[in-house]
């Protein structure tokens, strides 16, 4: 079975929009958008579900911190408990002050890097990937909305004509 | 138009009257002469009398090479029991009763103070956020300028009792600036060194300069403000655009000077430089807090139609951010001073860990580690209870921490929260309910004419 998908492509975002909407409403399937910019509430509209990268840095962070708290109390306190400057390291509380600005950045540094790591990872975002680009406009004036063809190609064609599109190319995927 | 509903106006004169009872028991209730406090003790703690004469703890712990400590701790112990035993007893527990007498004089003009000036800062920290808005030109909060205006028609009454208590410290009323009493400062070189800038006359007039400033700008901002509800065109949103840049200036001079004149003096042996920013983050951040749940109840209630979740969500973002502001500003004096451990500064936080721990510590959790947490999650900002409800803790979290503020230089030891702190809140808090629905009740609720009341209604997050 050969998959076709019809890119339509519009050349504003508000067009994009009302498209978008009319074509979910109409019950056909939007494989994918491809914007030369952030169009805000374009996901809404495409009905994709949260994000939910904000969890994991949450969790990352919790991790950082939890790893610099071993860290310090291992090397500050358990392994070599020097008296430096008169500072108490009998206890890990008894010094924690001292510790807290490498608390901070560490947490801060995990859930950071860890976070911007997930993101590549799940956009599938790397050095030498090849771009998966529909048509080389969409990176400058262009948005393309890519339409799975179920059954009846000409009446999607026609249906997408009229939703302000300036352009309609049916392609093999 | 808002109108003061019956069950709201009984409910803040039940507090003022509830609050000024007690407030009149913790005034008759504190002992007069010695003999009183010996009697409190007597009766208080049996059995414990011994804790006065026995050396202060010293934690062996904290000090380096336990054996020398120790050695230490003996020598204190003999010299003290050598003390007693050249019948130098008397004179000196007279002295120690003295001292506690102090305190618990102290006590209910401290509990007065403390509530009189954290139902102020929260007004003024409202007429800052309020500033802003307009200076920054903000679009989301217009609609939310008349809750606002409503709480910081507090700065009148509140200053005026902020004031008066000043002047009744000024004129020996009561004790809780030492550097006041004449006989103190004869015998301290350190405060002494200080008066040109310490001193009643010049402390009052400049307490006068600012509070006369802020209600005078304040005043100038509403006055606009209601013109600006007939005007034609933009005349009066750029005089309250001039005048909140200029009370931004004037006010983080002045905020950082009163921060040292109210509360900082109360220690007059002890400085720091970031005190105004410490103060002003606390005030800042509960004034935010006061106008979430004042907005979210006038919401309930269907008064405030244009103002939602996305507003909410707003003001919660700046509960959270604030907080964290706070804390790193509260943390920062902290560690500065204990990581350099310098005795002049130090003495300020051993008093207050030793004497208050519960609250010196306690009111890390709910100043930060509680909003944080509760308020961290985007969905959390627009759930209206979750936002009360952390706005309570961070209100009670900011009225702990003006306490731990002003009583270590007050009552000392001699802390409790009981009948006149507890009074006092109440007495305050039902004035400032009082004056703040009823100044709800003088303008419609939402504002017109401001150029930005349209993006404001439609404001979405």
């Amino acid at each position: 079975m050969s998959s076709k998908v019809i890119q339509a492509m519009y050349n504003d975002d508000d067009i994009l929009m009302d498209a978008v909407k009319e074509v979910r409403a109409a019950n056909h399937h939007i494989e994918e958008v491809y914007t030369p910019f952030p169009v805000h509430g374009l996901d809404k509209a495409m009905g994709l579900k949260g994000t939910r990268i904000a969890i994991t840095a949450f969790l990352y962070g919790c991790v950082g911190f939890s790893f610099s708290i071993w860290m310090m109390n291992y090397m500050m306190i358990e392994q070599w408990p020097q008296d430096i400057g008169g500072k108490p390291s009998f206890t890990f509380f008894q010094n924690m002050p001292a510790f807290v600005p490498i608390m901070f950045e560490m947490s801060v540094f995990f859930a950071a890097h860890l976070m911007v790591i997930t993101f590549y990872m799940r956009s599938r975002l790397w050095p030498f990937k090849e771009a998966e680009n529909p048509d080389p406009r969409t990176t400058d004036d262009m948005f393309v909305m890519e339409v799975a063809v179920d059954e009846n190609e000409q009446e999607l064609v026609s249906f997408l004509e009229n939703t302000g599109t300036v352009e309609i190319k049916v392609t093999e995927k | 138009m808002y109108t003061l509903s019956s069950k709201l106006k009984l409910t803040a004169i039940i507090f003022m009257i509830v609050g000024a009872i007690g407030l009149i028991y913790g005034f008759i209730a504190a002992p007069e002469t010695i003999e009183d406090v010996k009697e409190m003790m007597a009766s208080e703690h049996h059995g414990e009398e011994h804790a006065a004469v026995e050396p202060s703890e010293i934690n062996v712990e904290q000090l380096p090479g336990e054996g020398v400590s120790r050695e230490h701790a003996q020598e204190i112990q003999e010299e003290h029991a050598a003390e007693t035993a050249h019948g130098e007893e008397a004179s000196h527990e007279d002295e120690h009763y003295e001292h506690v007498l102090h305190q618990l004089q102290n006590k209910p003009w401290s509990a007065l103070y403390v509530a009189a000036f954290f139902f102020f800062m929260i007004s003024l920290g409202v007429l800052a956020f309020y500033a802003i808005q307009y200076a920054a030109q903000a679009g989301w909060s217009p609609v939310l300028f008349r809750v606002m205006e409503a709480i910081t028609a507090y700065l009148l009454p509140g200053g005026i009792i902020v004031f008066v208590l000043l002047m009744l410290s000024g004129f020996h009323i009561n004790h809780l600036f030492i550097w006041m009493d004449p006989e103190v400062v004869a015998h301290d070189e350190i405060i002494q060194a200080k008066t040109s800038y310490l001193n009643v006359p010049f402390f009052l007039i400049r307490a006068a300069i600012y509070l006369g400033g802020w209600i005078l700008f304040r005043h100038l901002l509403r006055k606009n403000s209601l013109k600006m509800d007939d005007a034609t065109d933009n005349t009066y949103f750029k005089k309250n655009f001039k005048l909140a840049a200029g009370f931004l200036v004037f006010f983080i001079v002045t905020e950082s000077m009163m921060s040292w004149d109210w509360i900082m003096s109360l220690d007059p042996h002890w400085f720091s430089t970031l005190f105004g920013w410490f103060v002003f983050a606390s005030l800042f951040v509960s004034g935010i807090t006061t106008i979430a749940i004042i907005s979210i109840y006038l919401k309930s209630r269907g008064y405030l139609e244009f103002v939602n979740d996305s507003h909410i969500h707003d003001l919660a973002k700046f509960m959270f951010g604030i907080s964290i502001f706070w804390t790193y500003l509260w943390f920062s004096q902290f560690m500065l001073i204990w990581y350099s451990n310098i005795p002049e500064e130090v003495v300020y936080f051993i008093s207050r860990m030793e004497d208050y721990p519960v609250l010196f510590w306690g009111m890390l959790v709910t100043n930060f580690i509680f909003p944080v947490l509760l308020l961290m999650n985007s969905d959390y900002k627009r759930v209206n209870w979750f936002v009360i409800m952390t706005g309570i803790v961070i209100l009670c979290g900011h009225y702990i921490n003006v306490f731990v503020l002003v009583m270590p230089a007050t009552v000392g030891e001699s802390w409790f929260i009981g009948i006149p702190e507890i009074s006092a809140v109440l007495l305050f808090a039902g004035l400032f309910l009082f004056v703040v629905f009823n100044a709800l009740t003088k303008a419609p609720l939402l504002v017109k004419g401001n150029p930005f009341i349209k993006e404001s209604k439609h404001y979405h997050y």
